[in-house]
């Protein structure tokens, strides 16, 4: 009985801290992107706001608070407030599976850390990463707005075209590893990153995991120039805000399943565990706002043609190829 | 296809590794320094005397596009005529410079200071206080030897 009640209280500190850190590392996020991608294009970025713009996620935060919050008329109000949520929860729960680092014990007792250690971890991650498409889909179709509408179906059709492809590269990995549960996936990777040994799947998962997270060069569905907003242009403070947070939710999740899969998760010399799984996670998070800063956007049956007829059939050649080396040794 | 792809991804490092070389200007600290024949606000002149060029004769007023100037003509004790009250609208102004082109005395151009916001709207009205550039020392001291 107190066995169960040790591992409900580790289990809830566990969950406190990383939902602390990921909403902290969530705003200054912003101002990271926004940082960064301004030097790129020989620009300052914020720097008013505090020492070279440190306080501005807190201007951003307490400025969408404030604002006055807008329902249009003919909304569908449920789902108009709902969709939000549906689209920043999942991104958030996907962290519960993810290893942050090794076994550790504290006074004898030995902690994992991941919040739980589910085994069928990837396709818990795939199939909530799936229910995030409903929140941007019923976000577009409540606002009643035709911009809104053909923004979240494009993004729709974007995310589930690229969730194939995206679950696909992963099984080359779980095929090597025999096993869907990430802390295994780690634990495989001791001697040699996955990358070196499915090179292809990690450029399928790259392109993938940036079309699921609506960034560019894949980001139509709120492009600016195209559709207004596209589906969040009915939505204003703390709605906006949440959806706003949620793509960001989404590139850290999607980082850090990269990072499990192909670059070994938390291993790695000298380090401690978790201070090695922050760096891969950093830099894979640089990358994206390095494709933001860089490329123009594809054109939505740009990005369709190159879902269906590039990436499907080279990510199931993959599969194909790691099958058929792997009977053979 | 790739090639221009990682073109492009090395050009955009590249401007992040050097961070010191951004384009920006950071205004207010740092200003832009107009060029030459930069159209910014007006300025009345005044002659080696210390008296004021414009004669009031009304051609700047009627040549505005935005009809923002506003001039009443007077003539002081010599038969001089003079402009008694002149105003220039800077809410209206476009900064166009025909009032600069048509006047025949010279009396008015159009220099660098571009920043003219108000916190007051009654503020917009500049009137010859403001516009006329001040009297240099040496005609000060000419306009005393001749008045003496």
């Amino acid at each position: 009985m107190s066995n169960a009640i040790i591992i409900a209280i580790l289990a809830a500190i566990k969950i406190g801290i990383v939902i602390g850190v990921l909403l902290l590392v969530i705003a200054y996020l912003i101002w990271v992107e926004r940082k960064v991608m301004a030097h790129m294009q020989i620009r300052l970025g914020p720097m008013r706001v505090g020492w070279h713009g440190l306080l501005q996620p807190i201007a951003d935060g307490l400025k969408l608070i404030t604002k006055e919050d807008i329902i249009p008329a003919n909304a569908s109000k449920l789902l108009f407030i709902l969709s939000p949520a549906i689209a920043m929860v999942p991104a958030l729960l996907s962290i519960a599976v993810i290893p942050f680092g090794d076994t550790i014990s504290i006074m004898g007792v030995s902690i994992d850390m991941v919040i739980t250690d589910v085994n069928i971890g990837i396709l818990f991650i795939l199939a909530v990463s799936s229910v995030g498409v409903y929140g941007i889909l019923l976000g577009g179709w409540s606002s009643n707005n035709k911009y809104s509408l053909l923004g979240g179906l494009r993004s729709s059709a974007q995310m589930i075209s690229y969730e194939l492809s995206m679950g696909l590269s992963l099984i080359g990995v779980i095929m090597m590893t025999e096993s869907l549960s990430l802390v295994d996936t780690v634990n495989a990777q001791a001697d040699l990153w996955f990358v070196v040994l499915q090179p292809v799947a990690f450029v399928v998962y790259a392109i993938s995991a940036i079309a699921e997270t609506n960034r560019c060069p894949f980001d139509l569905p709120e492009a600016e120039t195209e559709l207004v907003s596209g589906f969040h242009t009915e939505y204003s403070s703390m709605k906006f805000a949440l959806f706003f947070m949620a793509e960001y939710a989404n590139i850290i999740t999607v980082s850090a399943v990269g990072v499990t899969f192909f670059f070994g998760g938390w291993r790695g010399p000298f380090l401690p565990p978790v201070v090695w799984f922050l760096i891969k996670m950093a830099m894979c998070i640089f990358f994206f706002v390095w494709l933001r800063s860089t490329f123009p956007r594809f054109r939505i049956d740009q990005l369709m043609q190159f879902a269906w007829k590039v990436l499907l059939p080279v990510a199931i050649v993959n599969v194909l190829i790691t099958g058929l080396v792997m009977s053979l040794l | 296809m790739i090639k221009p792809l990682i073109q492009g991804l090395t050009l955009t490092l590249k401007h992040f590794l050097s961070p010191s070389k951004v384009v920006t200007m950071q205004y207010p600290d740092e200003k832009w320094m107009p060029y030459p024949r930069f159209r910014g606000l007006h300025e009345l002149q005044r002659d080696e005397d210390g008296k004021e060029k414009c004669v009031a004769c009304g051609l700047c007023s009627t040549v505005c596009p935005s009809e923002c100037i506003n001039l009443v003509g007077a003539e002081d004790k010599n038969g001089n005529r003079y402009a008694e009250t002149y105003e220039i609208d800077m809410f209206r102004c476009i900064f166009c410079g025909y009032c600069e082109e048509v006047c025949p005395e010279e009396a008015i151009f159009l220099r660098q200071d571009y920043e003219l916001a108000t916190e007051n709207v009654n503020d917009r009205v500049y009137d010859k206080e403001k516009l006329l550039v001040p009297i240099k020392k040496k005609a000060k001291k000419r306009a005393k030897k001749k008045s003496k």
